[in-house]
């Protein structure tokens, strides 16, 4: 896979000129950076979490951070779980998750120990937890790797 | 007891999890092998520990962790650390903050940036220079994100390269990760001395 196929260059609209020649210096983090997303989105090990579920917030978090670019992508991969990546949906039957999932990817600061108790009161497993959260912090890190690029391609226009 | 830490500080504090972490003598052959466990290292923190229960997760993010901070060229290394700093005061992670400030100040061998940072926020006294870096990784970390063209236009008026950029977008976007996990999964705490 070249690195311009790689979801955040892909997203960002990077395949030549500065930006791009940024990125091929740093080839090996970008390609990390999709491992990391495999690991993610479509993992062996999903937990409570289907790959369309977790598509959907992926995609749910990428449009409330203001990057539709990537909310696009990972809307596509949603399934019948599409609805949930509507940042105004409330989550139906999932809303104790969608409530935190907006609460720690947009309220970070303000979370506190009783949204993780809130969570174990639901009868969400611990393991559970810890990948929901690494769902929610590695699609926090994703949208701002292609926010970021998309301001060097349009400074470099 | 413990006390929660709530102010930004260079000392840095303990970790306590909010959750249970794997158990050492329970975990998976494929959980061992991501903790790099063997018979001579059996030393793991409760942070590695917690973030075993998503082991595929845990595999790849030590190696793009670090490259991100410590591979040659680009940014110089402290300029990272302000990015991750600039992240972690947006996210008030006070346990990567800790760290990250201490970093900062061993590397430039100069408290003088993180003391302003810590007492005045978004009003430290900063060069031109770090000035442009600390508030392109306030506003990158921002939900919605805030950062503008005209941050980074200042980005390059204060003279940073093109691949410097990236690897500041880079170390701050990882601290969008590192933040939500650390401050979202555990406590920075101290432990108190009874007298």
């Amino acid at each position: 896979m070249s690195i311009f196929q790689t979801t955040a260059l892909a997203a960002a609209g990077i395949d030549t000129g500065a930006a791009a020649d940024a990125a091929q210096t740093r080839a090996n983090i970008m390609n990390a950076t999709q491992a990391a997303e495999d690991a993610v989105i479509a993992p062996l090990y999903t937990g409570a979490f289907s790959h369309e579920l977790r598509a959907a917030l992926a995609a749910r978090i990428a449009a409330a951070g203001g990057v539709p670019e990537l909310a696009e992508r990972y809307l596509a991969k949603a399934g019948d779980m599409a609805a949930l990546a509507d940042p105004a949906s409330d989550g139906g039957d999932l809303a104790h998750i969608i409530a935190f999932v907006d609460r720690a990817a947009n309220a970070t600061k303000d979370i506190a120990a009783s949204d993780i108790s809130d969570l174990q009161a639901a009868g969400v497993a611990d393991a559970d937890i810890v990948r929901l959260c690494e769902l929610v912090a590695f699609t926090a890190y994703q949208l701002r790797v292609v926010a970021g690029l998309k301001l060097m391609k349009g400074a470099a226009a | 007891m413990s006390r929660i830490i709530h102010k930004f500080t260079r000392t840095v504090p303990t970790w306590q999890p909010r959750v249970t972490p794997v158990n050492l003598a329970q975990a998976t052959p494929e959980q061992l092998e991501a903790l790099s466990v063997t018979p001579s290292n059996t030393k793991v923190s409760d942070y590695v520990l917690t973030l075993a229960h998503d082991v595929e997760s845990l595999k790849v993010r030590s190696p793009l962790f670090n490259a991100i901070m410590y591979d040659a060229g680009g940014m110089s290394r402290a300029e990272r650390e302000l990015g991750a700093i600039g992240a972690s005061m947006v996210n008030r992670c006070i346990y990567c903050a800790a760290v990250h400030a201490d970093r900062h100040a061993k590397l430039e061998k100069d408290t003088a940036v993180t003391d302003e940072l810590f007492t005045k926020g978004e009003k430290a006294d900063l060069s031109e220079r770090n000035r442009a870096i600390f508030d392109f990784a306030r506003k990158l970390s921002e939900a919605p994100v805030a950062a503008t063209p005209e941050d980074m236009a200042t980005l390059k008026e204060a003279g940073l390269s093109e691949e410097e950029i990236l690897d500041l977008i880079l170390s701050t976007a990882l601290f969008g990760w590192a933040n939500r996990l650390m401050h979202v999964l555990g406590d920075p705490v101290r432990e108190e001395v009874s007298a």
